[in-house]
């Protein structure tokens, strides 16, 4: 289904993801005013896996990341080349539409983002949009319930979302994304302002959305990506330097970078 | 230079003490002025209501102070500014919320750089020009749509006092609308909404309090007006429901009598201090208002 | 169907081609009624202009006014608005300046200093007319200065010194706090930090807001009128106690008057007028703007 040659894949070390791959990027270059932040990236998206991307500050993870849902298209200046595959067709196509893509495609942020309206608003707001009436009591529990936030909230739910804390503010933005039922959930170190109890129970909430969700995440804790994602990225300066299941990644990487990288952060 | 060997306290430092004297007075003048205006309203409108009754002032609906028989109602001179002040409001309220939206949502970032300054420009612009744009052009066109729309009429003062505070409406609007984070709009898009879900249900919504308070701050400018309605409206203090007819508002009665020779201590010369004791009221509860609005709003973002 | 869109929902995408149009639209009407808002203000200008150029030349900035319209200038107003307005500058720069750095250097944030904030706050939003006012009372009856050029600066001093205060605290609020640290850990007292770290810092923002405050003294018409500025005055004033008139008062006069040749004399005083304020705020926007690019 992604267009991929096999030779292509062989040398990023995964060939049989080749059916399964929900998601394609190939040869993805994004640059800012003419500055080059990702260089020919491909690599593969499997469906109901979770996939991480890591590296170092600044080596274009968030770019790429925004590129996957067309949030790119509000920063001004930002060129977009090559082909990201998408249910066969490309995200870039003239004829597609940035809004359905966003639809099918969540995305949540690395700072907790709520609308500042009340808790039940703020998961019923994206699928009331989109047209949806009835029964949005039921989903907006549902959503609660997926994201391990409903039994804190349940009883609050006409407060604000600003009155809930930093962690239950991220699962709520979670919620929110998930009431969409997207295919892929994107998320941009969902954990990075929150303290290790939060993080803990979102890394949770992920391996069990994992069967439902396909889920790409951007994190700087090496020991998250490991734990949590099935395959993984490892960018540097723009460039995709090593892609391949994460056991594989971090226990025996074929590239010399990757191992120093993912060794240095464990120390 | 000589080296302080001591760290205790060497008594007071004079200097610096005198200092901190001068510019706590400088401080204190803006409290003199807030006790002047209000010790020279209250004891003139005093004076004044020892020969009208508050009741006859405030409920009354003839004005006709300076001719005999005289009455004292302030009722048609409250009408007229309300009749200006709103009218004003019907134009720039939606032209400058719809500006503002399209500066903060839609325009470039060149379209605005250049706009904002220019706004900030015509936000400027003395009433006294506005007054002679009334006269000079709005009322002939309008009098061409509307042949029997008298010289001086209630309609043109609201449409240009109208423009007069659309350049701070869009102004200060545009700066609420852009305070709202830029990750609030993100978090909206990612649901799958259109730009004009985005502004409408997320961003307006959320600078509503700031935007609220620009439309107060530009209405108390409004009812605080001079110059533009003595030009455009007149000088006929009365309760009509027509905008095609002469009117005075509470600020154009102040400048019809302060251009006249008034002597000191009448009571034609203690109406000044009521009705601007009146305008002085009205105009600080909406500034009031919209600074409470204000610190909500901020609490908020904090 | 057109293969369009990522997945087929095919009812969501009959609403979805709704809510793009609607979306369009909306874009559509802000923009047109923000440049039909735009064009009705230029059309202020372009009248202006077209009417006050017929009178403007040397003998309108050079002549007394006068019952005969080609015979009459602006010569007593010009001059008047400028005596104003150094008066006024030289009145309200040091008292607005002073009360903002006793309000953000010296003075206790406490309960009194929030007072002093809101009240500050609330004179800015007083009506020009009411300080005409409180002028005629205080200053014209009260002291006994008459209608003369220091009744209207002090005047008009009381006017703009909110505005005065407000923007330079604001300028001063953004010099970092590190400066002051380090001046205090060197021993300096409070006053030796302001004046040589605080002022100097917060200079081009004071004095942004500093222009902007004396433009607006400039067009304002209300307070002078209610002290008593004469509105025919065929002589130039020498000193603070004389008569005066200035530019918006004869702007005033002449739009009152019924013949059009005198509007158009309006209109060419009012292109003076716009000139020096348009003058002063590119001035102050140069400032701003100089003083953004060196902080980086
Ligand atoms: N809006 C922007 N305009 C211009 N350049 C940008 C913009 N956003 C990012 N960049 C540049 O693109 C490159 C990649 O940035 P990106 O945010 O994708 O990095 P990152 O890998 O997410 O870093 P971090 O781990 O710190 O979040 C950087 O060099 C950055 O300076
Ligand atoms: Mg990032």
């Amino acid at each position: 289904m992604a267009e991929f040659t096999p030779t292509q894949l062989q040398s990023k070390g995964v060939t049989q993801l080749q059916d399964q791959a929900i998601l394609a990027l190939q040869d993805v270059s994004i640059s800012y005013s003419g500055k080059a932040a990702v260089s020919k990236v491909s690599f593969p998206i499997a469906k109901h896996k979770i996939t991480s991307v890591i590296g170092p500050s600044g080596c274009g993870k968030s770019t790429l990341l925004r590129a996957l849902n067309r949030m790119n298209d509000f920063i001004p200046n930002v060129t977009t080349e090559g082909k990201i595959i998408y249910n066969r067709q490309d995200l870039y196509a003239a004829e597609v539409d940035p809004v359905e893509v966003r639809r099918n495609i969540g995305m949540v942020f690395q700072k907790p983002n709520p609308f500042p309206k009340t808790i039940y608003k703020n998961v019923a707001w994206g699928p009331g949009i989109n047209g949806r009436k009835d029964s949005m009591h039921e989903l907006v529990e549902k959503s609660l319930k997926q994201a391990a936030l409903w039994e804190e909230v349940k009883d609050r739910l006409d407060e604000s979302a600003l009155s809930l804390s930093g962690g239950q503010q991220q699962r709520l933005c979670i919620a929110r994304a998930l009431a969409m039922a997207p295919d892929i959930l994107l998320m941009d170190e969902p954990c990075s302002a929150l303290d290790p109890i939060s993080t803990a129970h979102i890394e949770d909430l992920l391996y069990r959305l994992k069967s439902s969700y396909t889920i790409v995440i951007v994190t700087h804790n090496m020991q998250q990506a490991s734990r949590i994602s099935d395959y993984t990225a490892f960018m540097e300066m723009g460039d995709l330097i090593e892609f391949g299941k994460t056991r594989q990644i971090f226990t025996k990487p074929h590239k010399q970078r990757t191992e120093e990288y993912v060794t240095g952060r464990f120390g | 230079m000589a080296i302080r060997s001591s760290i205790r306290k060497g008594g007071v430092r004079w200097g610096e003490f005198s200092i901190e004297v001068g510019l706590a007075c400088c401080t204190l003048i803006s409290v003199i002025t807030t006790a002047a205006i209000i010790f020279v309203l209250v004891k003139e409108t005093l004076g004044f209501f020892s020969h009208v009754t508050p009741a006859e002032f405030l409920f009354g609906t003839r004005w006709v102070p300076l001719l005999k028989p005289s009455s004292f109602g302030v009722l048609p001179l409250l009408w007229g500014t309300l009749i200006v002040t709103v009218g004003a409001a019907i134009i720039a309220i939606p032209i400058g919320l719809a500006s503002a939206v399209y500066l903060s949502e839609y325009a470039s970032a060149k379209v605005r750089s250049t706009v904002k300054p220019v706004l900030e420009l015509l936000a400027g612009i003395p009433t006294v020009v506005y007054g002679y744009f009334a006269l000079t052009f709005v009322t002939p066109v309008l009098k061409t749509v509307i042949p029997q729309i008298q010289v001086f009429n209630a309609l043109s003062g609201a449409i240009v006092v109208g423009l007069m505070i659309l350049p701070m409406i869009a102004s200060l609007s545009d700066n609420a609308l852009r305070a709202v984070p830029d990750t609030l709009r993100q978090g909206a898009y990612a649901v799958g909404a259109t730009s004009y879900e985005v502004t409408t249900q997320v961003v307006v919504p959320t600078a509503l309090s700031g935007i609220m308070a620009s439309f107060l701050l530009a209405i108390s400018r409004a009812i605080g007006e001079t110059m533009a309605v003595t030009l455009a409206a007149g000088a006929t203090p009365n309760l009509s429901m027509s905008m095609l007819e002469s009117i005075q508002t509470m600020t154009a009665y102040i400048v019809q009598v302060s251009l006249g020779d008034t002597p000191a201590g009448g009571v034609a010369y203690q109406t000044l201090f009521a009705v601007a004791a009146l305008l002085f009221l009205i105009t600080l509860l909406l500034n009031i208002i919209s600074q409470w609005i204000l610190r909500r709003y901020r609490e908020v973002y904090d | 169907m057109a293969p369009r869109g990522i997945h087929a929902r095919s009812t969501a995408e009959t609403s979805l081609r709704k809510r793009h149009a609607r979306a369009r639209l909306f874009a559509l009407f802000c923009a047109a009624v923000t440049w039909a808002g735009a064009a009705l203000l230029m059309l202020l200008l372009y009248q202006i202009s077209v009417n006050g150029f017929k009178w403007f030349d040397v003998q309108f900035l050079t002549s007394f006014p006068s019952r005969f319209p080609y015979k009459a200038g602006i010569k007593s107003a010009l001059v008047g608005t400028l005596w104003l307005i150094s008066l006024v500058a030289i009145i309200s720069i040091p008292i607005g300046v002073a009360t903002a750095l006793y309000l953000e250097e010296f003075g206790k944030k406490g309960r009194l200093g929030r007072m002093v904030e809101i009240n500050i706050a609330n004179l800015a939003g007083v009506p020009s007319i009411v300080y005409g006012i409180i002028g005629l009372a205080v200053f014209v009856r009260g002291l006994g200065l008459e209608r003369s050029l220091i009744s209207g600066a002090l005047t008009m001093s009381l006017l703009i010194l909110p505005v005065i205060i407000i923007a330079s605290r604001e300028a001063i609020k953004v010099v970092p706090m590190t400066i002051r640290h380090a001046a205090f850990a060197l021993g300096a007292t409070r006053w030796q930090t302001a004046w040589s770290h605080v002022l100097p810092a917060s200079f081009p923002g004071i004095l942004t807001g500093v222009i902007l405050a004396l433009s607006r003294a400039i067009g304002e018409t209300a307070p002078l009128i209610m002290i008593g500025a004469l509105t025919y005055v065929a002589f130039l004033p020498e000193g603070p106690m004389d008569a005066f008139t200035a530019l918006p008062i004869q702007i005033f006069n002449w739009v009152s008057r019924p013949q059009e040749e005198f509007h158009e004399l309006a209109a060419g005083a009012i292109i003076v007028l716009l000139i020096v304020l348009l003058t002063m705020n590119a001035t102050a926007i140069f400032i701003r703007h100089r003083a953004e690019k060196k902080r980086g």
